[in-house]
């Protein structure tokens, strides 16, 4: 069989497709929970309005997201079955739970609660109602914890034994699945991540309106808050991706070689900033590195050994037997840098902006601006920017608006084909995970379906954000500023008002 | 009884969770056409379901993770195994969960008429082939030796399965008018009760002839007395909507559900998925389940997120108790 479209091949592409697909929603869904819920809870608290127009205005954007990432989760859950049974077989009693966990606890949590949140606004005291956008919010991070468990001990399996009669893997110790330090660093860089893509994707909307002056009050309270998310979570994915880095020197050492395509172990060795490789020969043709830093990066010291591809291919093929157990080299390079590259500079424009927008104690009283006006940016003390910057500013805050999410699909495409060729590291490699009843014809069908299907999507989603992006926050109404005092509405006397959100 | 044992009844459980609870959600989907006159009518219908579909939705979601996790080998089979009937459920459900949300987002005509038609279909097919699916679980499918299911698109497709297709279809239809007309207000709430005597005549047919045929193939005593207390509770439903108790039938209809996926299970036990081609070659609850640490795990899970689950999911039913009518549905937006 043509090994292009091998059940394999194209079951890997498929999980690729629909994954990365999923995962662009996801990011967003999670730090757009949090942050709305956090608006809703300063105008629970302050009674000022600024507060539940904005409220209402990213709640919308996060409903248009989360409606995708709800129905392209489901796929998720079944594909492993449809594509990987062979995968689903020897996995299962140990995979199987944190799904399910994930399930029972995190998802009948986030979408009961939404269908709440969405239509319980003249249906649910003031508070009960905030409550119910909280419950959201721990219903993603629970669902990101329990899925990332599972795809640790996809990384690094712990807690489990093989039994060999059964073929199979078996579940010895749950809670190492779900507290070894792969998945605990893994959930805190996958989160802090997330939240970098909902403050990028605050503050790009934020200056869109800016720069339009317009809806200047919910705009500026948004572009605070979106700037100070970036920089804390850009700081905080700098950190735990550290972290993350030094976990997995140890435990996928190939995966770390492969990130710098270092070929042969060296002391001190350099992080490339380019390379272009030959993999069939097994070395760089061009390189452009800086001393001893993937040392540090690896083991926190500058001069400390870390080995070589080749190296480590030679120690897999003596532990495991004959084999190649490269990863494909160009891909985990590239791949790398550009989830490093778009996150950083997102955190660089962040912090920028944090410095421009900075307020009243560090300006001068002639440049500082009220509640209706929109900030001056001054980079330097006593001046404001020309319109010329102050609009180039706005423009790359809109443009570098998706920066986060491109590097967290970086970020996936690293972690999941640097770990290749296997699907659970150093116990079961990802050619033996397919299903064997499955067809050439049925793989491909699927694919070429979700993949129109998901594109079509993507356009009507976009189109659809762009729509109310650009309507900006809505005018509040009498029963917006009226909660009922009482669960499930009004007094029974104006029993024929229509409701405050209707399908 | 031994954990396993424990597990076959909990994903019947989840399986009956899920087939109540978006049976109606399915129901209302497909009387979107049936029943309602116009744009302002289906809207009172979708608004029925509006707080809760996502939530019912994810009994799917558990039943699926929990086969994983307690029955890898069930669930690896079955989904491999019914791929093109899986590929076309799993299409529905992404179609019909951006329908409901995206439908009024805009004001135009045709955007809000195709995300109709969207909403129609992506009930009708699945209610269709859940049918299917259990069908020809009960019935046994072509699996080998190795647990793969060796048989064709067309395998899937015998008579005995596509009439599990319709019972299901009038069964969830019935389910949905009856809540059509517990939860809806003016004219919309009598013509729903009307229509619900008639489909529920419709549904216990179907569900009589294959509810015996699968006695006589398979059945004991117990799924006997399952298929005795479906039947006996889908007359009373219907019985109590003719006679406009409403809250009745739809308890009733939901015993229904319950009963006829209970027999379905008994029939089945102690196979998950039985093999046509050799005895000796069923998925059981024994080779197909996980290890006893595994279970016991879930067991504690499940044990307790579940009663939680159906307390915080009914008071969603209890906040949104109010009946909506043409009234309460403002003009588009």
């Amino acid at each position: 069989m043509d090994l292009a479209l091998a059940p394999e091949t194209l079951a890997r592409w498929q999980f690729g497709i629909t994954t990365v697909y999923h995962f662009l929603f996801v990011p967003l869904t999670i730090s757009l929970a949090a942050l709305t819920a956090g608006l809703q809870t300063a105008w629970v608290r302050t009674d000022n309005e600024k507060y539940l127009r904005a409220t209402k205005f990213w709640g919308k954007l996060f409903l248009i997201n989360i409606a995708m990432g709800v129905v392209t989760g489901i796929v998720q859950e079944f594909q492993f079955g449809m594509n990987w049974s062979d995968y689903s077989r020897f996995v299962g009693d140990v995979f199987g739970a944190p799904l399910a966990f994930e399930a029972l606890i995190a998802f009948f949590f986030e979408s009961t609660f939404i269908g709440l949140w969405i239509f319980g606004w003249d249906k649910l005291p003031k508070k009960i109602h905030l409550a119910c956008i909280w419950m959201v919010s721990l219903g993603t991070i629970l669902s990101t914890f329990f899925i990332l468990a599972a795809n640790s001990w996809m990384q690094h399996p712990v807690g489990y034994r093989i039994n060999e009669e059964r073929g199979r893997a078996e579940l010895t110790d749950f809670l190492k699945v779900l507290t070894q330090d792969t998945a605990l660093t893994q959930f805190f860089h996958t989160i802090t991540a997330a939240f970098l893509v909902g403050g990028a994707f605050m503050v790009g909307i934020s200056a869109f309106h800016l720069a339009r002056k317009r809806h200047i009050p919910v705009m500026r309270t948004s572009l605070r808050v979106g700037l100070v998310t970036v920089v804390v979570a850009g700081m905080l994915t700098a950190v735990s991706g550290d972290t993350l880095g030094k976990v997995m020197f140890k435990q996928q050492p190939m995966k770390m070689a492969a990130a710098e395509a270092l070929w042969e172990g060296e002391d001190g060795a350099p992080f490339s900033l380019f390379a272009v490789g030959d993999v069939a020969k097994g070395h760089n043709d061009v390189e452009i590195s800086i001393p001893g830093v993937l040392s540090f990066l690896s083991d926190n010291t500058f001069t400390s050994h870390v080995p070589g591809i080749n190296d480590i291919n030679e120690q897999l093929q003596e532990t495991y037997g004959p084999g190649d157990y490269r990863p494909n080299i160009p891909v985990a390079f590239w791949s790398f840098r550009w989830m490093i590259g778009f996150g950083m500079a997102s955190f660089g424009l962040g912090l920028l902006g944090l410095w421009l927008t900075r307020r009243k104690f560090l300006l001068p009283p002639a440049l500082r601006t009220g509640e209706d006006e929109v900030p001056h940016l001054v980079l330097f003390r006593n001046k404001a920017l020309s319109p010329k910057f102050t609009r180039l500013y706005w423009i790359t805050a809109l443009w570098t608006m998706l920066f986060p999410l491109i590097a967290n699909s970086w970020g996936w495409i690293f972690t999941e084909m640097g770990r290749q060729p296997w699907v659970v590291f150093g116990v079961f490699q990802t050619r033996d995970a397919v299903s064997p009843g499955v067809s050439q014809g049925e793989v491909l069908t699927s694919m070429i379906g979700f993949t129109a299907l998901y594109a079509i999507l993507a356009v009507i989603e976009v189109k659809l954000l762009v729509k109310y992006v650009k309507a900006g926050p809505p005018e509040l109404t009498e029963a917006d500023l009226n909660p009922p005092k009482r669960i499930g509405g009004h007094d029974e006397d104006d029993a024929d008002r229509p409701m405050a959100f209707s399908y | 009884m031994e954990l396993h044992d424990v597990w076959f009844v909990l994903i019947a459980v989840l399986w009956t969770g899920y087939f109540f609870l978006e049976g109606f959600d399915f129901g209302i989907g497909v009387l979107t056409k049936l029943l309602a006159r116009d744009r302002k009518e289906r809207r009172v219908l979708i608004n029925t379901i509006g707080p809760v579909w996502d939530g019912n939705e994810v009994w799917l979601l558990s039943a699926g993770g929990a086969t994983f996790a307690a029955f890898p080998e069930w669930y690896a089979t079955l989904f491999s195994g019914f791929y093109l009937p899986l590929l076309i459920i799993l299409v529905c459900l992404i179609v019909r969960g951006v329908a409901f949300e995206y439908r009024a987002k805009r004001p135009e005509e045709r955007w809000q008429t195709n995300w109709e038609h969207a909403i129609f279909w992506t009930s009708l097919v699945p209610a269709v082939l859940w049918g299917v699916a259990f069908g020809n679980i009960v019935r046994g499918v072509k699996i080998d030796a190795d647990m793969e299911y060796v048989g064709n698109l067309w395998d899937l497709l015998n008579p005995y399965a596509l009439l599990g297709g319709l019972v299901t279809l009038f069964l969830f239809t019935f389910h949905g008018a009856v809540f059509a007309a517990l939860k809806t207000v003016g004219d919309i709430r009598g013509r729903a009760r009307a229509l619900a005597v008639k489909l529920g005549v419709a549904t216990a047919v179907l569900a009589l002839v294959f509810l015996v045929l699968t006695q006589l193939d398979n059945g004991d005593g117990w799924s006997l007395a399952a298929l005795v207390i479906a039947a006996v509770s889908l007359v009373g439903a219907i019985g109590a909507i003719a006679a406009g108790r409403e809250g009745w039938s739809f308890a009733l209809s939901g015993v229904t559900i319950a009963a006829t996926v209970t027999m379905l299970f008994l029939t089945l036990f102690p196979n998950v998925m039985p093999s046509s081609l050799n005895d000796a070659w069923n998925l059981t609850v024994t080779n197909a389940s996980s290890s006893g640490y595994t279970l016991t795990i879930m067991t504690w899970c499940a044990g307790i997120a579940t009663p939680l689950v159906l307390l915080y999911q009914g008071w969603t039913y209890w906040v949104f108790r109010k009946r909506i009518g043409t009234q309460h549905i403002a003009d588009p937006h």
